[in-house]
């Protein structure tokens, strides 16, 4: 028997005016899984996730995250569902105006109510360093590198130890290795916290590495599905494309 | 033209629900009250220099342009009462809410915009904090509270002003200045010009933060949301101003 999804989209439809972005998306996520998501820019790869938590507000459809339906939650059930999702914003997203330390505790403070301040420190700490960046502590986002505030976005993530991770392209924007490094975090974190993620990306690199299953979106659906060796080898010629 | 009225109502719609939805936040706890007091500590901070230099030149102009005129009615002993009333009632309350305007309800709306745009709100939310309370209503609260304090500080400097001015011709002690002013002060000369002030300071980060948090998509909506909270916030000051003084004319 299979095991039940964690995350079930079923044929969610988002419009923008008279943009029609999302035309019946189905998608699963299984319980620790990596599932990547590719597809064209402005394909509404972000506006997925953020329909997934309750970011935008989708037309129809449904959403179900560990079997409670997203869509119809009140605000106070929709905040405890999202207490065990991180979500990595495409450009960060830090709060500029707080320093590294102060985006993390920010964050742990509003999640776990109580913590005394050396747990909180222990935890910061841990985060920060399964990252690679425990030396940035006292630094403001301002004074970090485009691949530097992905990695803290990420470590802002993994604090609340989240059992779902969505990530919305880790990996663009940074050179080869630090990308690796990236796909690399991705992947230890998956084991480390036995998370279950969506991974939104236009890296054939982090597609392979850190993908359990890969789905391509175009206009508006889902298009193809499969292993990354699966859909490397497929004959259509447009999956064909993302493989060049 | 419907659809620019349209466009009115439409904004008059979202003000006050945004409105409304303050009050209701207000009373829901957790309050956010680190946020609030660095919230009244930047209202300040940023905008003390400015109070102090328009006050004190208000207060000195004011004396120095009244002379003449009540040097021809023989009243030059007005002087002191006749240029702090004014301070007080009027110059003062409204100067200072139109640098607060221009200097808080812009900066609430740039930052909170670019908070806005590059989706630091989203963060917020995604991680079940509410954006709103911890930005909105203690950024709301602090000018409310802050503007009041600016004003009662700018009072004091701009009659300190006066008793500079004064002094270029006549010579009177610091002390019976301010004693020749208090002598002539009424409580109804101070309390409606106090009361208005926590509505020009409501309504400063009221505009600020709705123009910032409602601030579209792109880093070019920040300059607008800045340059729209400051324009709507003066307007506002002026236009709060001139309920108070009818209401305090018929009540009074
Ligand atoms: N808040 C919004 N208001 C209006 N239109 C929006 C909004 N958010 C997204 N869109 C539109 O939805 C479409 C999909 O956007 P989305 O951000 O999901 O693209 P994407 O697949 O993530 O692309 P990219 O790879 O460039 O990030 C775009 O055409 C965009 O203009
Ligand atoms: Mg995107």
């Amino acid at each position: 028997m299979k095991a039940k999804p964690i995350i079930a989209i079923s044929n969610l439809y988002k419009s923008f005016g008279k943009n029609e972005v999302l035309k019946g998306i189905n998608l699963t996520v299984n319980d620790g899984e990596n599932l990547v998501i590719l597809g064209r820019s402005g394909s509404g790869k972000s506006v997925t996730i953020k329909c997934l938590v309750g970011l935008v507000q989708a037309d129809k459809g449904k959403i179900q995250i560990f079997d409670e339906e997203v869509t119809t939650l009140n605000n106070d059930d929709l905040n405890y569902i999202r207490m065990s999702i991180g979500f990595m914003f495409q450009n960060g997203a830090l709060y500029d105006s707080m320093s590294v330390r102060q985006n993390l505790t920010f964050t742990l403070k509003h999640h776990t109510q109580n913590l005394a301040e050396e747990e909180i420190e222990i935890k910061i700490i841990e985060a920060l360093e399964s990252v690679g960046l425990a030396e940035a502590i006292d630094k403001m986002p301002a004074e970090l590198s485009g691949g530097m505030k992905k990695r803290i976005a990420l470590a802002r993530a993994i604090i609340i130890k989240p059992k779902i991770i969505l990530y919305d392209e880790p990996t663009s924007g940074l050179d080869t290795i630090t990308s690796r490094e990236i796909s690399e975090l991705i992947l230890s974190v998956q084991k480390k916290y036995k998370t279950s993620s969506i991974i939104i990306t236009h890296d054939m690199a982090c597609a392979k590495m850190t993908g359990n299953r890969i789905l391509i979106l175009k206009e508006g659906q889902i298009n193809a599905e499969g292993t990354y060796v699966e859909l490397e080898k497929s004959k259509d010629e447009w999956v064909h494309s993302f493989f060049i | 033209m419907t659809l620019y009225l349209k466009n009115i109502f439409n904004d008059a719609g979202n003000v006050t629900q945004f409105t409304l939805r303050f009050f209701k936040e207000l009373f829901k706890p957790p309050f956010q009250f680190r946020e609030f007091i660095r919230q009244c500590f930047v209202v300040g901070y940023k905008t003390l220099p400015l109070i102090s230099i328009t006050g004190f030149i208000m207060g000195l102009v004011l004396t120095i342009q009244s002379r003449p005129t009540l040097l021809k009615f023989g009243a030059e002993s007005w002087l002191p009462s006749m240029v702090s009333l004014s301070l007080i009632r009027e110059i003062a309350p409204v100067v200072t809410a139109l640098i607060c305007a221009g200097k808080i309800a812009s900066g609430i709306g740039a930052e909170l915009g670019s908070m806005k745009v590059t989706e630091q709100i989203d963060a917020m939310e995604v991680s079940a904090i509410n954006p709103y309370k911890y930005l909105v209503v203690t950024r709301i609260l602090a000018t409310t509270l802050m503007v009041p304090l600016l004003v009662i500080y700018a009072d004091f400097i701009g009659i300190y002003g006066g008793y500079v001015g004064y002094n270029i011709h006549g010579s009177m002690t610091l002390f019976r200045y301010f004693s020749d002013v208090l002598e002539h002060l009424e409580f109804l000369d101070f309390f409606p010009a106090v009361i208005k002030t926590f509505f020009f300071g409501f309504f400063i980060g009221l505009i600020g933060s709705y123009k910032g948090f409602n601030a579209s998509n792109g880093t070019a909506s920040v300059g607008i949301a800045a340059n729209e909270a400051v324009v709507a916030a003066s307007l506002s000051v002026f236009i709060i101003d001139m309920m108070a003084v009818q209401l305090t004319d018929l009540f009074f």
